[in-house]
């Protein structure tokens, strides 16, 4: 007589060393004694690092402002000292500078207006990472939301106050620096790519002189160049303002990078996709708009973000020419403050965390887009 | 390209229009776009000999040969505040190539161990490295450089109570002071044993190829080759007359003298090249090991190499011809970012050419010339970068 099981067996459970807390602490620590070994040593390292730290950013930091209301020196005096004899982080730096770090020397009573800016900046940024807003009226929308900027805060129109340029400062400058460097230098960039691919000699040769001269000069000597040079090669009467002047030295450095970008995408567009559109009796023009660049901007974009992620930390170059971006404000708001001179990590710090913050959600994205967009099978 | 517009024959045929032509449509758009260049460089050229004569400002090199005037805290070769500004953009040109080459040997070694460690199956040492990547990539070179800059500025004691972790290593504000070698007559024999040394080592490699080639036997190459190094120097030292002298930094006045001064301010520009270069070399690193084939690894283990000979013989080799076009780009990053010592104070080209353009107000000679030089120097990267490329690269049939 036989047995037969009609069923099947259910499966053996994983034995336990290969489940829960300890098959993974086996599998990713102890797999072999090499790794034991490193998992050891990296442990013996965050022992010896990690307590310094937390005691540095949480358990011995000063939070708030001391002192009586209203006498500025005694508040600083008492918070400073209470800083020094706690030795940890003074987070209070932030508490009495937070606004000069934030929007530098814009006046106190009007620090709403680069408040709104940067809150429609990293809207409209937010807007455009969404693929179903792909569409015409995006670019509308751009150029309507830098009109609104500039105008909210330059002034001077609506009731309200002028502000000038040189007032200007903080996150809403250094925002506005790469906004306006990206929405200048795209279009600049695919203008530059395509004429390196032209078949006229003499637009192609100055196509390539242009990037290969820009990409090969750091971009200091070129802001050097915007803000010494630019003035002698304009008429005397004509004064160019140095934050415009600082802009189109970044703008014309982050051109030739994109043009590289683009390049890079035209060249991954197949040759049938131009005798295509050749054989539908289309122009150059039409074939270019309609058929090569939607797909090469489609295959550009992933690098694309990482050379925006470039011009938004090259935007802190600025410094250099003594604009006054957050790296600057941050900068400023310790080294100009006799008192507050010892905290520079705190104000290093933040700056970092700001830049840390768009930086990486940025590139996190661009990975995201490359897999979304990755329609092979 | 070709295909994107009509050949000049096809436009011949239909002569009757002229704008329709391609071969003349692109001379007359080539012909005023040359006009609009050459009108604009000429306005803006005028411009130029408007301003400059009204500022009484010369135009040419002449004032290479004048004195500079400003001292340079950092400089390999001698230079004097007498000597000429031309002298001065030499110094420039020599710290701008230091700091960059000592960086790009850093960062290389750096990024590449970092590389292979974001792909240990160790799950600590792949996210904390990973971390690493991340911060350094995510922050800017300049906010890094300001915060090395305030840590070793703020954090380190004075000269007169300067660290001492060995004997003859100082580190202090001013800088990082260590011990070097006296080069008097018994430092040329220890140079010229140790290439002594690396000659025969490396005829010796040369020959153990050959046989391994000719007949599959293999020699011992490493050992022989460290012992004849190792040999070599050792005879050059004790053939050597008097022997060596070791120079001692030690404590004069406010500051250290002899051995190697290490000034704060290149120190500071070479950890910030070096951790945020490395970051990006680590990236290409990774993703170049990534990109060799699976089946290769499995191909060589079980041609039964051992794990270490697969990696180097076989991933590596293939590894490594993706890895280096990007790499290439980083290493001309390293030397245009090491312009941003200007912001610590380090007296690389831009500096130095900075300073001289404040004082002496020669702003497109002094621009001009810094851009002239990376541009030599990032066609001389690129140029040897590519012949290497072609060394490593897949040779087919």
């Amino acid at each position: 007589m036989a047995i037969i099981n009609s069923e099947p067996l259910p499966s053996r459970l994983a034995p336990v060393s290969n489940t829960g807390l300890t098959g993974w602490l086996k599998g990713n620590l102890f797999s072999s004694p090499f790794n034991t070994f490193l998992t050891l040593v990296c442990v013996y390292g965050l022992w010896q690092i990690l307590p310094g730290l937390v005691n540095w950013f949480v358990l011995d930091a000063t939070w708030g402002i001391l002192g009586p209301e209203g006498n500025a020196n005694e508040m600083t005096k008492q918070t400073v000292a209470a800083c020094k004899e706690a030795g940890g982080a003074c987070w209070s730096l932030l508490s009495v500078k937070h606004r000069f770090m934030i929007f530098g020397f814009y006046p106190q009573d009007e620090q709403w207006r680069p408040l709104l800016t940067c809150l429609l900046l990293i809207g409209m940024v937010l807007i455009s990472g969404i693929r179903a807003f792909w569409k015409p009226w995006l670019i509308a929308a751009w150029l309507a939301a830098i009109a609104v900027c500039f105008m909210l805060m330059m002034g001077g129109i609506a009731g309200l106050t002028h502000v000038p340029t040189s007032k200007w400062g903080g996150l809403p400058l250094t925002l506005g620096l790469a906004v306006f460097s990206v929405v200048f230098a795209l279009p600049m960039g695919i203008a530059l790519a395509l004429g390196r691919r032209s078949n006229m000699n003499l637009i192609r040769t100055l196509c390539v002189s242009y990037i290969e001269l820009i990409r090969a000069v750091p971009l200091i000597s070129i802001l050097f160049m915007a803000s010494f040079l630019l003035p002698l090669f304009m008429p005397e009467e004509l004064t160019i303002n140095k934050l415009l002047r600082a802009q189109i030295g970044i703008i014309l450095f982050a051109a030739a990078y994109m043009a590289e970008v683009i390049r890079g995408g035209l060249q991954a567009i197949p040759k049938g996709q131009y005798e295509a559109a050749d054989a539908m009796g289309l122009s150059y023009w039409q074939a270019t708009f309609k058929v090569i660049l939607p797909q090469v901007l489609k295959v550009s974009i992933p690098p694309l973000v990482g050379t925006i992620i470039g011009t938004f930390k090259d935007s802190s170059l600025v410094v250099i020419i003594g604009l006054f971006d957050v790296l600057n404000t941050a900068r400023v708001a310790f080294s100009s403050d006799p008192p507050w001179s010892p905290f520079y990590m705190e104000a290093y710090f933040v700056a970092a965390t700001i830049f840390f913050i768009f930086c990486f959600g940025m590139s996190q994205y661009s990975q995201w887009l490359e897999n979304h967009l990755n329609t092979d099978h | 390209m070709k295909n994107a517009t009509h050949t000049a024959r096809v436009g011949s045929l239909h002569s009757s229009s002229f704008w329709n032509n391609p071969t003349y449509r692109s001379l007359i758009i080539q012909a005023i776009t040359f006009l609009l260049i050459a009108g604009s460089a000429y306005y803006l050229a005028s411009n130029l000999v408007t301003n400059l004569t009204a500022r009484n400002i010369p135009i040419g090199l002449d004032f290479l040969d004048k004195r500079a005037g400003f001292d340079i805290g950092d400089s390999i070769i001698a230079y004097t505040s007498q000597d000429s500004y031309g002298k001065a953009f030499l110094v420039g040109i020599i710290n701008t190539l230091n700091v960059s080459l000592i960086s790009i040997v850093l960062a290389t070694v750096i990024g590449v161990m970092i590389g292979i460690a974001r792909l240990s199956q160790n799950w600590l040492v792949k996210n904390l490295t990973r971390g690493y990547v991340e911060y350094m990539r995510n922050i800017p070179l300049l906010l890094q450089l300001f915060f090395w800059y305030a840590l070793l500025t703020h954090a380190l004691p004075s000269a007169r109570q300067a660290l001492n972790p060995l004997p003859g290593i100082f580190l202090s504000n001013r800088g990082l002071f260590l011990p070097t070698l006296e080069s008097d007559s018994g430092f040329y024999f220890l140079l010229f044993g140790l290439l002594v040394g690396l000659t025969a080592a490396l005829i010796w490699r040369f020959r153990a190829n050959k046989i391994q080639k000719s007949t599959g036997r293999q020699l011992l190459v490493f050992w022989p080759f460290i012992a004849m190094l190792a040999a070599g120097g050792l005879i050059g030292w004790l053939l050597s007359p008097q022997g060596i002298t070791v120079d001692m930094p030690a404590l004069k006045g406010f500051n250290f003298r002899g051995g190697i001064e290490i000034t704060t301010e290149f120190f500071c520009l070479m950890i910030g090249l070096v951790t945020y270069t490395s970051a990006f070399i680590a990236e290409n690193v990774r993703s170049g090991i990534l990109a060799v084939d699976k089946g290769q690894q499995e191909a060589a283990s079980s041609l039964g190499l051992p794990s270490v000979k697969s990696q180097r013989l076989v991933i590596l080799p293939q590894a490594l011809r993706v890895i280096i076009p990007p790499t290439t780009s980083q290493y001309m990053n390293v030397i245009k970012n090491s312009s941003l010592g200007v912001a610590i104070g380090y007296p690389d080209l831009v500096s130095v050419g900075g300073t001289t353009l404040n004082q002496t107000g020669q702003a497109v000679e002094c621009i001009s010339l810094i851009m002239l030089v990376y541009l030599c120097t990032s066609l001389a990267t690129s140029l040897f970068m590519n012949w290497y490329n072609a060394s490593v690269a897949l040779t087919e049939r």
